[in-house]
């Protein structure tokens, strides 16, 4: 790929932040919903983590990060360290007990965690608020930054997170390390017949993966200094595969992708029926994965061969 | 302590059932360094299940396993390979989207521990590609190096398991069936492979075709229903009766 690609996303995400006015806020919970994605992808789709579990790490997370927030210090980066490498840790934990399985019984072990976490943060109210939530104040970012009314700094407090993770994810997947988890993905025996530890390989990506999720909790947490039980709902861990599997998995970018045309699809689609906004993106979402094995990608992919035929055809070099 | 002071791979009373199927019943086994030792027996017997009681990817309910002396009983499969002792697989076990070039060289980044290295990607990685290359010279499906294993012929897919397998660099090889479901012109290929395998390395090999068996190895195990019936040198094996009415009445050796 032609590295001025890279660079794509990048400047339209800057250019959305001169241009977006109002859609500012909307334009946040999209690069979180990125970085979520981001964080599946990397389990699922690159070692092959069948799981709807995602939602465990975002909601521990931004309890993490509300928490602290309340009960420590409200600095932003220091809340987000702590509640990263908290969610981390629990994925580990958990890690150790369920990936040893594969397929459904996985995938149910993920379900079973994801709910009884969300079941806990419910009886434990004292410390969550429970139904209420928990409404906070932050700091500013790097003692300097405010959380403005126009979500000016939350948007490019997520955004700079977001290219940090960014660039980790793309080293990862690339790196040998990378490519054992393709081979897992693929065969697991393979793997163990030259000397894989395939658990450990999956309790690391797990956790790093977990860690990213954290920080996407996090995030959404600290920019709208409110954090409720639907953070840790099976909702949230449906709609990041909905978003992976819509932009692409194994690109990393289908999940910037998928993301963006999710919630720009729901928020339009809503304005114009509020009840059927649903079947819009579930039919796209078929329409998706009939037609378009690589996802939404797949239409960049022919999209960028074209204009380079075009290039081509009206260049005599 | 020389390592030579020990055989290369030993076993002793191995056992293992599938509920009420007893298919290892008290097995011994020992490869010396550089042995040559052939496993026959019919479908069934349980020489597979061996290989994989051997690697432990199925746990032994009795018997113990030594490497070079050391007990390995314990030892999850990615130790036994890290100690020396590789496999094939009777059915080919590759990655199948991956090229060929990959499948050996992600084999080979195991072999080197760079495959938990995640920020460093370049030269690590590319010392293990050029590696593969040479396997893959060795085996003689270089000009396939770039193909995706899934658009591999058989065959070749039969040699690429041997490349992974060596590129582990094992002191212990157990190559099941490495000619399985090839026809007789490409499997001469592999069987010519075979040949050529370095001296230094202990080999047990599982094949039906008798005149490779007869041919590669100094020594041949006969299983039948998880039991040895017999061991011995090749000559002695073929003409032994209790063998050819069991196994080899319906060949011509
Ligand atoms: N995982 C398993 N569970 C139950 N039975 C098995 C399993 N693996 C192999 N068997 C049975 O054990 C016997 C020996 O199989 P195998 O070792 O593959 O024989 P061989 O390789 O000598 O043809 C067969 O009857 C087979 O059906
Ligand atoms: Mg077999």
């Amino acid at each position: 790929m032609n590295p001025a690609w890279h660079a794509l996303p990048w400047l339209l995400a800057i250019a959305f932040y001169f241009t977006a006015g109002g859609y500012l806020s909307l334009g946040t919970s999209i690069l979180v919903y990125i970085l979520l994605t981001l964080s599946l992808d990397l389990a699922l789709g690159y070692a092959g983590i069948i799981t709807l579990g995602h939602a465990a790490f975002f909601g521990f997370g931004a309890y993490g990060a509300a928490l602290f927030a309340i009960h420590v210090n409200a600095d932003p980066l220091l809340g987000l360290v702590v509640a990263t490498a908290v969610t981390a840790v629990f994925a580990v934990v958990t890690g150790m007990l369920i990936l040893h399985t594969q397929g459904v019984t996985l995938l149910m072990l993920t379900l079973a965690i994801a709910v009884l976490l969300a079941e806990a943060a419910n009886r434990a109210y004292k410390v969550t608020g429970g139904d209420d939530g928990l409404q906070f104040t932050m700091g500013p970012v790097l003692g300097l930054f405010r959380f403005d009314l126009w979500g000016q700094t939350a948007y490019l407090y997520t955004l700079v997170i977001l290219f940090v993770w960014f660039v980790i994810a793309w080293k990862v997947v690339h790196s040998p390390f990378g490519r054992s988890l393709d081979g897992i993905r693929q065969s697991q025996a393979r793997m163990r017949a030259i000397g894989t530890p395939v658990w450990w390989r999956l309790i690391a990506i797990y956790a790093i993966s977990a860690a990213m999720a954290g920080s996407a909790g996090a995030l959404s947490a600290q920019t709208t200094r409110f954090v409720g039980l639907n953070t840790l709902g099976l909702l949230v861990s449906g709609i990041a595969v909905v978003m992976l599997v819509l932009g692409g998995t194994r690109r990393l970018y289908g999940a910037f992708l998928g993301a963006a045309v999710y919630v720009v699809v729901q928020d339009f689609a809503a304005k114009v029926n509020p009840f059927y906004w649903m079947f819009v993106i579930g039919g796209l979402l078929m329409a998706t994965v009939l037609f378009l094995e690589g996802g939404l990608m797949e239409v960049l992919d022919i999209g960028r061969r074209w204009l380079r035929r075009l290039l081509r055809g009206s260049d005599p070099t | 302590m020389s390592a030579f002071a020990h055989p290369a791979l030993s076993v002793r009373g191995l056992c293992k059932s599938f509920g009420a199927l007893r298919v290892a019943q008290s097995i011994d086994l020992e490869l010396a360094h550089g042995a040559r030792v052939g496993l026959i027996g019919p479908n069934g017997a349980g020489k597979t299940t061996l290989v994989n009681l051997l690697t432990g990817v199925l746990p032994a309910d009795a018997g113990t396993i030594s490497l070079e002396g050391e007990v390995i009983d314990k030892l999850k499969p990615e130790g036994r390979v890290r100690r020396g002792l590789a496999r094939t697989h009777q059915i080919n076990t590759l990655l199948v989207e991956e090229s060929v070039r990959d499948n050996v060289a992600i084999a080979i980044a195991e072999r080197e521990r760079v495959a938990w290295s995640m920020l460093r990607y370049a030269k690590a990685w590319r010392a293990c590609l050029e590696e593969a290359d040479e396997r893959l010279r060795e085996m003689g499906i270089m000009d396939v190096a770039d193909r995706r294993v899934s658009a591999l012929p058989y065959g070749q897919q039969r040699l690429l398991e041997i490349a992974i397998a060596l590129a582990l660099k094992p002191r212990v090889l157990l190559l099941d069936e490495p000619a399985a479901g090839v026809p007789a012109a490409e499997a001469h290929h592999i069987h010519e492979v075979l040949e050529r395998l370095p001296a230094e390395i202990a080999i047990l090999i599982i094949e039906h075709d008798m005149d490779v068996v007869f041919r590669f190895a100094r020594h041949i195990v006969v299983m039948v229903q998880g039991r040895v019936l017999k061991r011995g040198a090749p000559a002695e094996i073929a003409a032994d009766p209790q063998v050819r009415a069991v196994y080899l009445g319906r060949s011509t050796v």
